[in-house]
C-alpha cells in the first residue's frame, strides 16, 4: 500500500493502481484482488465495533529499556511518533451490537506488533477485565512474536497471556481471537492460539517460524500457501476466514451466542 | 569468537587428555619412572586447575552459550539417572506420532512418584538426528501435555528439566500445529493441581523451551541460558550479521545471572568447578537438591493454592512504567 498521491495507492497485492475514496470504502481490501491491506489499531476498531463504544483503557503503559537493548529507545520512540500509542496492543472496552466486550487490538506499524512487558500486560488485563465485568474477550492479533529487545522479559509474555486464557477457560469466559496479517512466532505460541474460537483474515501470514528458518529446516518442497490463513485452515487449527467486510456480524453473532449465559 | 564450547576450551581439552596419558602410564610406571613422573602430572594438574580457575571464573555471556550447548554438559538422561530412581519412560502422544526430543514418564525422587519431562539432545550425529537436535514437534508437547494430565489426576508432583535450541520450525509442525501445541502445554502446566519444578539445564530456547517450563519454581543451572531468541537470530536481525552472536548474547541478557536479576527464576543453581560437564555426578545432586528444596514448601499448599500461586508468579513478570505525559 504505498502512496502515490493523496487521491490515489497502490496495492501491495495485485500493485494495482487504487483510488484512496474507494480504497477506504471498501474497508482498505483492495477491489481487485481482494488483499486485506494492514489496518491501524484506531482503523480496526472503527471499522468493528459500534460506533462510539470503545473506551480506551491503560494507555499510558509505556515500555522502558530493562535491558539497554542497542537501538531499543530510538525505536520506541520512534513507532510512539509513528503510531501515536505507547505500545503495539490497544486495549478496552467496546460493544457489538450493543453487547459489551473486552478488547485489545495489535497495530502491526508499532515494531512489528511485537510482544514486550506492555503488550503481554495489557493483553493479560483485558483477558482479566473480561473475566471481572463476565464480558467475552476479543483479540485481533497482528504481531512478528515476541520483541526481542525485552530479551527473556519477553518470552515470559507467552506464559502470563497464556495463564489469563486459561482463567477466562475457568471462569466461563469466551475468548476469541481474530488472525490478521501477520500473526506470528511467539503471540502465535501463546494467547493467540487457545482462543475458544480462532478466526482469520484472508490470506493473512500466519506461522510460527520464519518462512525462511522453516523453509531452511525444510528437504522437501515447500507448499505454495505455506504459512497462510489457507494454509493454517486446511491444518485444522484455524476455525474460519472471514473477510473483513463480514467480520464484524461474524464476531457479533459469535459473541452473542458464546457470552449468551453472560449476557443473559 | 570461539563459534563452539570444543574450540573455546581447547587448551584445557588438550591439557586434560595429556594429564589423562600421564596419569595412565603413571598406573602401570615402576617406582624411578614414578618418581620422574610424578611431579609433571603434579605440574600438568596445577596447570588445569589454573585454566579452569581463569577460564570458568570469568564466564562472558557468549562463553555461557558454548557452555551450555556443550556436547559434554549432561542432557536431560543422564540427570534423570542420577537423580531419580525407577523412571519409566512413557511414549505416546496418542495422536499422530512419536517425538524423541521431548521424553518423559513416571519417577521417583527419593521415593516420592514424580512424573519427569524433558528435551533430550544426542551426542552423536545418530542420536542428535534421532533426538531432532531436542528440537520438539508437536507431537512432543501433546505428550507432555498427556503426562501433566496424568500427573495432576494422580497427585505427581511435575519435575520438566529444560534443554532445547528451539521448537521444531519444519513444514511438518507447522501443518500439525507447533504453536497450538506450545502454547496448550502452557496452558496445562498453569491449570495442574500439583506442584511443579523446571529447571533449565542447557539451552533454553524461546517458545520450545517455556513450552514445558512453566512451574512453581523456575531454576536455571550456573552456566545455562534461558532466551527469547538464539543469540545468532538476534544478530542476523540486528546488524545481518550472525557471525556478531557474542554481541547479541550479551544484549539479550540470556544468562542465569541475568534472569535471576530480572526476577525471572527463583534460584541459580551451582554447577561444580568447571561446569557440569566435567562432574556429571556432582551436578546431578546439586539439581537434586535443588528441586527437593522447592518442591519441600510446596507440598503444603492445596492445589488451588499451588495454581494461584503459579499465576501470580508469571502475572508479575514484566517491567514497565505509567507514563504521565500523552504521546
Amino acid at each position: 500500500m504505498r502512496a502515490q498521491s493523496e487521491a490515489f495507492l497502490q496495492c501491495a497485492g495485485c500493485k494495482k493502481i487504487l483510488f484512496s475514496v474507494e480504497f477506504e470504502q471498501n474497508l482498505r481490501v483492495c477491489p481487485h484482488c481482494g488483499h486485506h491491506h494492514r489496518l491501524s489499531a484506531a482503523k480496526r476498531i472503527e471499522l468493528t465495533f459500534d460506533l462510539g463504544s470503545f473506551s480506551e483503557l491503560d494507555s499510558e503503559l509505556r515500555s522502558l529499556d530493562p535491558l539497554a537493548f542497542p537501538d531499543y529507545a530510538d525505536k520506541r520512540l520512534g513507532a510512539e511518533q509513528k503510531t501515536k500509542s505507547f505500545d503495539s496492543v490497544t486495549t478496552g472496552l467496546a460493544a457489538l451490537e450493543g453487547n459489551q466486550v473486552s478488547v485489545a487490538v495489535a497495530d502491526f506499524a508499532f515494531m512489528g506488533g511485537s510482544m514486550g512487558s506492555v503488550a503481554g500486560e495489557k493483553i493479560t488485563r483485558t483477558l482479566e477485565r473480561a473475566v471481572e465485568q463476565r464480558v467475552p474477550a476479543i483479540i485481533f492479533c497482528a504481531s512478528g512474536g515476541a520483541r526481542m529487545q525485552e530479551g527473556l522479559l519477553s518470552l515470559m509474555q507467552m506464559a502470563k497471556t497464556t495463564a489469563a486464557v486459561q482463567r477466562c477457560n475457568e471462569f466461563g469466559i469466551p475468548y476469541l481471537a481474530v488472525f490478521t496479517d501477520p500473526t506470528m512466532a511467539g503471540v502465535l505460541a501463546s494467547y493467540a492460539s487457545v482462543a475458544d474460537v480462532i478466526i482469520a483474515e484472508p490470506k493473512a501470514l500466519v506461522g510460527f517460524a520464519g518462512a525462511r528458518v522453516s523453509k531452511q529446516a525444510q528437504v522437501s518442497k515447500v507448499p505454495d500457501d505455506f504459512q497462510t490463513a489457507e494454509f493454517v485452515m486446511k491444518s485444522g487449527m484455524l476455525d474460519r476466514i472471514v473477510p473483513r467486510k463480514e467480520m464484524r456480524n461474524t464476531l457479533s453473532s459469535l459473541v452473542s451466542m458464546l457470552g449468551g449465559h453472560l449476557y443473559g | 569468537m570461539a563459534k563452539s564450547w570444543r574450540e573455546w576450551e581447547k587448551p584445557l581439552i588438550e591439557l586434560e587428555e595429556n594429564l589423562a596419558k600421564l596419569e595412565d602410564l603413571l598406573k602401570t610406571a615402576t617406582p624411578e619412572q614414578r618418581s620422574e613422573l610424578q611431579p609433571r602430572v603434579d605440574d600438568f594438574k596445577k596447570r588445569r586447575d589454573n585454566y579452569i580457575t581463569v577460564m570458568y571464573g570469568r564466564l562472558g555471556p557468549w562463553e555461557k552459550v558454548l557452555v551450555a550447548r556443550a556436547d559434554k554438559r549432561p542432557y536431560t538422561l543422564d540427570y534423570i539417572a542420577q537423580i531419580f530412581t525407577d523412571f519409566t519412560e512413557l511414549q505416546g502422544d496418542r495422536r499422530v506420532g512419536a517425538d524423541n526430543a521431548i521424553i518423559g514418564g513416571p519417577a521417583r525422587l527419593d521415593g516420592m512418584p514424580v512424573m519427569v519431562v524433558g528435551h533430550q539432545k544426542g551426542r552423536n550425529i545418530q542420536e542428535r538426528q534421532y533426538r531432532n537436535f531436542a528440537m520438539a514437534k508437536p507431537e512432543g508437547y501433546r505428550k507432555a501435555i498427556r503426562l501433566f494430565e496424568m500427573a495432576d489426576r494422580f497427585k505427581m508432583p511435575i519435575i520438566t528439566l529444560v534443554d532445547t535450541p528451539a521448537a521444531d520450525p519444519g513444514v511438518e509442525s507447522e501443518s500439525r500445529g507447533i504453536s497450538e501445541a506450545i502454547a496448550a502445554s502452557m496452558l496445562k502446566m498453569f491449570e495442574v493441581k500439583v506442584p511443579s519444578v523446571s529447571v533449565v539445564i542447557g539451552e533454553g530456547g524461546s517458545g520450545g523451551a517455556i513450552g514445558i517450563a512453566v512451574a512453581n519454581a523456575v531454576l536455571m543451572q550456573e552456566h545455562a541460558i534461558y532466551s527469547v531468541i538464539p543469540p545468532e537470530g538476534c544478530a542476523a536481525i540486528l546488524w545481518r550479521m550472525p557471525e556478531k552472536g557474542a554481541q547479541a548474547a550479551a544484549a539479550l541478557r540470556l544468562t542465569a545471572q541475568s534472569a535471576f536479576e530480572l526476577g525471572l527464576i527463583d534460584e541459580i543453581v551451582s554447577e561444580p568447578w568447571g561446569a557440569a560437564h566435567r562432574n556429571p555426578a556432582e551436578a546431578a545432586q546439586l539439581v537434586k537438591e535443588a528441586i527437593l528444596k522447592h518442591l519441600e514448601p510446596l507440598k503444603n499448599l492445596s492445589g488451588e493454592q499451588l495454581k494461584a500461586a503459579r499465576y501470580d508468579k508469571f502475572r508479575a513478570m514484566g517491567i514497565f512504567e505509567s507514563a504521565t505525559v500523552p504521546v
